[in-house]
């Protein structure tokens, strides 16, 4: 027994499609990974299952996705026995060895000696005058709302922003009965005609996004493009929405009760950050990146990064993401890891990743929301900093860069840190330094990555205050 | 007005809560969010501004939906389930911690 190896205890942060695939990788070569969920049920954001007790299909849930959810729930349900799941899992901090987690209101740490990212992404969303106003929602949260919980976010819905997600959550909220007042997209057609070649390499996903487009025009809903918000009207609630039409001054307004909001995802990589994993600046992503290989390693040895948490590339992507680190990771411990099937995920993943590339076309970036932002428009929702704050900053107290500005105004220092103001800070400081985005940086992590309750128990039953 | 409007998945058992000082009934199932904003249109008001808030990403990121419960003080309404007899005010402004 002297020559057995040390003990591997993978740990993977994250249950979605690439927390799965991974899981299933890993105990198919014998191992019990831990796996951390956030969640309360495993399956993600864009595979989440609804409480115990509702009653809609599968089918009702995910639409054209369904078997893919319903493979990858029965795969985490077939799992159960094998590994350790540990849901409602919160990690806010992480170092070389172990994670600190809080569950249940009790913090336990968890050793790892190899573990797999796969944190998945949230909306990335820019500032723009009202959008703190109740009722103005992430087009994420308006799917959450719908898919767990049953639940509109208003009555009378304007979705804004650009991306599939756009036109997805547009199409289930007017299948599932909500009035759409209308579809507001910042891109062009010019965009759409750009990303049209890249997308024929992936003509499901085309076919679906012209049948969502088509038919909510069948349905009677309003679709614009070229469309930037002016503000969200109402002070208690959100009563309507102003918007122009890019290069145009005439202000045009829907009367509406909610408003679902998102420009894209943007990848979660605060633990990377905490983890010391090195960073690059993305400029299809428009982010920094956690550096890593086409295996999923980061530049930290025994730390792996999958999904949309490593950079967007969708839920397909992600499951194949997934298993690919998985496999890296039996490899890189030594142990049997199938090259042949490693290879043919390297080849999938190359052909997603052109395909991301034609849809990050077709619906891009509006990299001049920075030059039109009004200085009193609410950047940090958090610590209620404006835009004229960061542009301050930036000309008069030399922020130079994000983790300047920081600590100069508290811009990304709030409760979120910064996942809902770092990429609107980005765009204005680099706007107000006449510089490109990468050139400012990016806002170091700190612990604890989420805020934690006031006080908590210690696994040893200790009542600690923090 | 409520914010929020159901759609689907309306034959769940009831709840009764209450909300700044009113017995209001919610479904079995419901985030403290859903159960609130079903009401009315506001979780708490912003330490800053006193502006209301009502949630944003829905998903435990953005940290907006923080609302006070006489059981475990502050919590995500978001990610927090309602049940029986939970005692719920949206007129804090309560600060950090």
């Amino acid at each position: 027994m002297s020559l057995a190896r040390a003990p591997i205890e993978p740990v993977i942060i994250g249950a979605g499609p690439a927390g799965i695939r991974a899981a299933q990788t890993l105990v198919q070569a014998g191992l019990r990974p831990v796996v951390l969920d956030e969640s309360l049920r495993a399956g993600g954001q864009i595979y989440r299952q609804p409480p115990a007790g509702f009653t809609r299909s599968k089918q009702t849930l995910y639409g054209t996705e369904h078997k893919k959810a319903d493979a990858l729930h029965r795969t985490m349900d077939a799992l159960a026995a094998r590994i350790d799941y540990r849901a409602g899992a919160l990690v806010w901090n992480a170092d070389q060895a172990s994670l600190e987690v809080i569950q249940n209101g009790t913090m336990t740490s968890v050793p790892y000696t190899h573990l797999i990212l796969a944190t998945g992404a949230t909306d990335r969303v820019l500032p723009f005058q009202g959008w703190t106003t109740p009722g103005v929602f992430t087009l994420g949260g308006s799917q959450v709302a719908l898919k767990y919980q049953g639940c509109g976010i208003g009555s009378r819905v304007v979705f804004l922003g650009t991306g599939p997600l756009l036109y997805l959550v547009a199409y289930q909220y007017r299948k599932a009965g909500a009035d759409v007042a209308a579809v507001l997209d910042t891109s062009t057609h010019a965009d759409g005609l750009a990303g049209l070649a890249g997308m024929l390499r992936a003509p499901s996903l085309l076919a679906k996004g012209l049948y969502y487009m088509g038919w909510l025009r069948a349905h009677g809903v309003p679709l614009h493009k070229y469309v930037r918000p002016v503000s969200v009207q109402g002070g208690a609630q959100v009563s309507a929405l102003t918007y122009r039409l890019r290069g145009h001054d005439t202000v045009h307004s829907i009367a509406c009760d909610a408003v679902g909001y998102g420009l894209g995802l943007r990848s979660e990589t605060q633990l990377a950050s905490l983890l010391g994993c090195a960073f690059d600046f993305n400029s299809q992503d428009r982010a920094w990146l956690p550096r890593r290989d086409a295996a999923g390693r980061t530049s930290v040895s025994g730390v792996y990064a999958a999904g949309d948490g490593a950079g967007i590339a969708g839920a397909d992507a992600a499951e194949l993401a997934g298993e690919r680190a998985a496999l890296a990771l039996l490899a890189d411990a030594q142990l049997p890891s199938d090259a042949r099937r490693a290879a043919t995920l390297d080849n999938r993943l190359l052909a997603n990743a052109r395909v991301r590339t034609a849809l990050e076309r077709a619906f891009p970036f509006p990299a001049d929301w920075a030059a039109d932002l009004n200085d009193d428009v609410m950047l940090c929702r958090c610590e209620e900093i404006t835009a004229g704050t960061v542009r301050q900053a930036a000309r008069e107290l030399g922020a130079h860069e994000m983790n300047r500005l920081k600590a100069l105004t508290r811009v990304g220092m709030g409760r979120c840190q910064g996942r809902m103001c770092a990429a609107g800070a980005t765009e204005v400081l680099a706007h107000a330094l006449h510089q490109r985005c990468d050139a400012v940086g990016r806002i170091r992590s700190q612990p604890p990555v989420k805020p934690i309750p006031i006080s908590v128990v210690h696994a040893d039953q200790q009542k600690v205050s923090l | 007005m409520p914010l929020l409007t159901r759609l689907a998945e309306k034959n769940r058992t009831t709840v009764t809560f209450t909300l700044d000082g009113r017995a209001v009934q919610a479904l079995e199932g419901d985030t403290v969010l859903t159960a609130v904003l079903t009401q009315g249109a506001r979780l708490r008001r912003s330490e800053f501004s006193d502006q209301p808030r009502a949630g944003f990403c829905m998903m435990g990121a953005c940290q907006d939906c923080w609302i006070t419960t006489a059981e475990h003080g502050r919590v995500r309404a978001c990610s927090t389930f309602i049940a029986p007899g939970m005692v719920v005010s949206t007129e804090s402004t309560e600060g950090r911690s």
